[in-house]
């Protein structure tokens, strides 16, 4: 028991620098919260170098079988711990001296821990836990900072997120009504031989539920208004550390399911759905914020490719795991961009970036072309070798529609760069200062997605 | 030795980001690089020996993403190493043509150390990941440089330009999966995917993958319908850009052609080589008619350019019908079609770096505004001439020993390739016809008081021109590096 306790180290080191940094919060002046960004970030970083000290090739079930730490869950922590560092890092200028400043470090955390349980979790009943465990974070973060929108921005998610969870919830009950058990190895051995429409329909229920916390087509629409309404801090968060730990627990759930390709073919069809919603919502965009966000529903369709074909090719599970890290980072570096220029909200308003700021330039420059797919950074490979395994699983089609989709958001990306590179006209309004905490973290997160894609051969063989 | 070639200008590259460098020293150091890197490109070829079938010269590798079979593989043969001396020879005169730049003289020598990085790569390539990764990193490049030097509606062709390369980039990422899932062992490897071509036999299946690459490289070579791009990103391009874009980029469609699609995949490649010709042929003579249309100098040589590749993807359509008796005519077409790949990287950025000279004295392209220019000019009219006549195909220069090796080889083959011949006949007409309003005649409209070139400009122009004699007059050597390579193409396309 105790050694099970021990392999939820990380998960535990999150949520305890949570309760640190909301307690502690209450007794610190406003001036002096930033102790507790520290704390929080400090937390982080044990709980990242607990996960690297345990990371083994060895797969363990821990409590019962309710929750397994493999290579998907350590990949998922060491991707969802670096992310909410650079958060961390990013969310500095808007945080600093803010009356909410350390409540909104303890939501990032718990929201994180959530994710973490969700991509371990083996369990019905683990799984309903963690999707609320990191859902109501969420939705406190989307509107913790006033804004003019992010009222709505939060109800709109808590409303969504209510509805899907009991959609998941349903899907739950009825996978434990056929199956009798909750546990994952014992629910695949009872689903055999359940009746298939209704396996089918929990399923699906679940998936459904899932596919909120991913922000995937059909339950996408409150990504790109809580991007929008929300802090660009919670923006970066509920763009990158959910979808981690949703996708993982796909790959779970659809690994129980009996008929394989069947599920491939139904995540296959979900993640077409995804990408070309995701990309033509975001050719019209003009407020950068609202673009990313319906930019990150078009990449949960090409993660939902690699997390189709999980089961089918050797390739996927690797395939899906360095995604999930290169999107990560990516992502992160295009919003830490937004961060530090947080003036700058419509398209138009990025005139004049490239001579003002070069660097920062440089690092938008990065992420966007990283975010398209352009080599040598690490969605580059990561979508490379979505394609390799999709075709190698004879879903050849889906490797076409990645391509497709690929092409169409080169459109939309482009016009930041382009808008970015503009020399400002006249008549542009000035724009107020930038802030170099958020300009720190886009430029590294902007570094590792190189590097991260020049080092694919020794990360690849980490995962596999 | 490859390694050092391609990553030296990376490495100054980076060197000129520091921001405390001079424009002064960048334009020094761009030109002492790109010397030095004629001058490897030079020791490659003297230590460059024929090598066995199925392997390449000078080759390296080492590990990069061994799970899904792809290696760090550079080396050359008779089919890259001629391209890569000519990269090293145009970029050398880009960075000479360039000493006087005075926008961001800096950031260019930047940008363009970094894609002649790039073109070397992709050219000494024999991974298809760091291929594509080369492809790709070249229309980044290029996409910068119009955008940041160029002028008129410099973001407006740039982007188009990306937009559609970058499709075109995909079709082709598409491909190599398919010949990655097809091959067994799963590789990336080019020369094992030559050795052991996968989907033989698989007529739909290869058909689709041959497809996805044709559209790929058909795009970026660019042929007939996929050209229009092309002009645009020419007009609005510095010269330096439009240089290397006519004289390095192209080529690495076409070299795909012979590199990728050949090789790899012999049985679709002969079964589409029909419609390859007939692109090719409909490519030379769109190229040439619509060239011939055109009122602004830039824009009639990007449309030559489209007329001059057409000839390069007649000639390795050629290469892929058997015929008794013909395998002979075969691999002189695709000797052809090589060698027309390095004078046109020659001439044409030749050609555009005298349009840089001139946009540079009047801002206009427009050929009606010029009159008499050879009696105000006469240097800039001597060069321009050797240049347009190379182009058009006059003996003694390298443009002559290419496509009479492309007819002969391929006329011999497909008798009815014979028709692209008009395709020279137009573009004498054409050149004939811009020279003669340009230089002779009264002077006239912007040709008064227009200066004659100076050493800055004459310099890299002379350099690629006498390269081009040189090739027109002694091809031996050229020929020598380009044949073995080509007859073990032609026999890998007739297995």
């Amino acid at each position: 028991m105790g050694a099970d306790l021990l392999a939820l180290l990380p998960e535990a080191l999150l949520f305890l620098g949570g309760m640190v940094t909301l307690v502690g919060g209450s007794f610190t002046p406003r001036t002096r919260q930033w102790r507790l960004r520290i704390t929080a970030a400090v937390a982080t970083a044990a709980s990242l170098v607990a996960t690297v000290v345990a990371f083994s090739g060895d797969d363990r079930s821990v409590l019962s079988g309710t929750f397994t730490v493999d290579t998907s869950t350590s990949a998922a922590r060491v991707v969802v711990l670096v992310s909410l560092l650079v958060i961390l890092l990013l969310a500095a200028g808007e945080l600093r001296d803010h009356p909410r400043e350390s409540e909104t470090c303890s939501l990032l955390l718990f929201g994180a821990a959530g994710a973490l349980l969700l991509a371990g979790g083996t369990d019905l009943v683990v799984l309903v836990v963690a999707f609320l465990l990191s859902s109501i974070p969420l939705y406190g973060l989307v509107g913790i900072i006033a804004r003019p929108d992010s009222a709505e921005a939060a109800l709109k998610t808590y409303l969504l997120g209510a509805l899907f969870g009991i959609l998941l919830m349903v899907g739950a009950v009825l996978l434990y009504g056929l199956a009798g058990e909750t546990g994952f190895a014992a629910l695949g051995a009872e689903l055999v031989a359940a009746p298939t429409v209704a396996v089918s329909a929990g399923g699906l229920l679940v998936l459904t539920g899932l596919l909120f916390k991913a922000g995937g087509v059909p339950a996408h629409f409150w990504v790109p208004d809580a991007t929008q309404g929300a802090s660009v801090t919670a923006a970066a968060f509920l763009t990158t550390i959910p979808k981690i730990g949703a996708l993982v627990a796909i790959t779970r759930l659809v690994a129980v399911l009996p008929g394989e390709l069947r599920w491939a073919t139904v995540l296959g069809v979900l993640a077409v759905a995804s990408m070309t919603v995701g990309n033509l919502a975001a050719l019209a965009q003009t407020d950068v914020r609202r673009l990313l966000g319906w930019s990150t529903v078009s990449q949960v369709g090409y993660l939902l490719a690699a997390a189709a074909v999980t089961l089918l090719s050797d390739l996927g599970q690797p395939a899906l795991l360095f995604f999930l890290g290169g999107y990560a980072l990516t992502n992160l570096a295009a919003f830490a961009v937004a961060a530090a220029e947080p003036q700058r909200r419509s398209l138009g308003q990025w005139a004049g970036l490239g001579s003002t700021r070069p660097g920062l330039t440089a690092a938008l420059v990065v992420a966007l072309l990283g975010l398209v797919g352009t080599p040598p950074t690490a969605v580059f490979v990561g979508k490379l070798t979505t394609m390799g395994a999709t075709w190698d699983a004879g879903l050849a089609w889906l490797a076409v529609a990645l391509a497709v989709n690929t092409v169409v958001s080169l459109f939309y990306y482009l016009r930041w760069i382009r808008a970015a590179l503009r020399a400002p006209r006249a008549t542009d309004e000035v724009v107020g200062a930038g802030n170099t905490s958020a300009s720190l973290a886009a430029s590294s997160a902007a570094t590792l997605t190189v590097l991260a894609g020049l080092a694919a051969g020794p990360l690849w063989l980490l995962l596999s | 030795m490859l390694s050092v070639l391609v990553f030296l200008p990376l490495v100054a590259a980076a060197a000129l980001l520091v921001p405390w460098v001079d424009d002064r020293l960048a334009r020094v150091a761009f030109v002492a690089v790109t010397s030095l890197e004629v001058a490897l490109a030079g020791l490659a070829w003297a230590r460059y020996e024929t090598p066995a079938d199925g392997t390449l010269a000078l080759s390296q590798q080492a590990r990069w993403i061994p799970g899904v079979g792809s290696s760090y593989h550079v080396g050359v043969d008779g089919l890259s190493l001629p391209l890569v001396v000519m990269t090293t020879l145009v970029f050398l005169a880009c960075a000479i043509f360039a000493l006087r730049e005075q926008r961001r003289a800096r950031l260019q020598a930047a940008l363009f150390l970094f894609l002649e990085s790039v073109s070397l790569g992709l050219f000494v390539s024999a991974d298809l990941i760091l291929f594509f990764v080369f492809f790709d990193l070249s229309i980044v490049a290029m996409y910068f440089s119009i955008s940041g030097w160029g002028h008129g509606q410099a973001a407006r062709s740039a982007l188009k330009f990306f937009l559609y390369t970058f499709l075109g980039s995909l079709a082709l990422l598409l491909g190599f999966v398919g010949l990655y899932v097809a091959s067994d062992p799963h590789t990336f490897d080019m020369v094992e995917l030559s050795t052991n071509p996968p989907l033989q036999g698989q007529g739909f299946a290869g058909g689709l993958v041959l497809a996805a690459l044709l559209l790929g490289l058909a795009v970026k070579t660019p042929t007939f319908p996929f050209h229009t791009w092309l002009p645009p990103a020419h007009s609005d391009a510095p010269a330096i850009g439009s240089a290397v874009l006519a004289g390095v980029l192209l080529k690495m469609g076409t070299y795909g052609f012979v590199r990728i699609a050949m090789p790899m995949l012999p049985d679709a490649w002969r079964a589409w080589a029909p419609v390859v010709i007939v692109i090719g042929i409909v490519s030379v003579l769109w190229g040439a008619l619509v060239a011939y249309a055109q009122t602004d100098l830039k824009r009639m040589i990007a449309y030559t350019s489209v007329n001059h590749m057409g000839y390069v993807v007649v000639a390795v359509g050629a290469a892929g019908v058997l015929a008794d008796g013909a395998d002979e005519a075969r691999r002189v077409a695709v000797t052809g079609a090589v060698t027309q790949m390095v004078s046109h990287g020659l001439l044409t950025a030749a050609l555009f770096l005298l349009a840089g000279s001139m946009f540079e004295r009047t801002g206009s392209y427009a050929l009606d505004e010029y009159g008499g220019l050879a009696g105000t000019a006469p240097r800039y009219a001597t060069l321009f001439t050797v240049a347009a006549f190379g182009s058009l195909g006059l003996p003694a220069l390298s443009g002559f020993i290419a496509e009479f090796q492309i007819f002969a080889g391929s006329i011999a083959t497909v008798p009815v390739t014979a028709v692209a011949v008009l395709g020279i006949l137009i573009t004498a007409a054409l050149f004939l016809r811009a020279l003669q309003q340009m230089f002779t005649g009264p002077t006239a409209g912007l040709s008064v008081g227009f200066a004659d070139v100076t050493p800055r400009e004459w310099t890299p122009v002379a350099l690629l021109l006498a390269t081009s004699v040189l090739i027109g007059v002694l091809p031996r050597p050229l020929l020598d590096l380009i044949e073995p390579a080509a007859a073990t193409l032609a026999d890998l396309v007739g297995r």
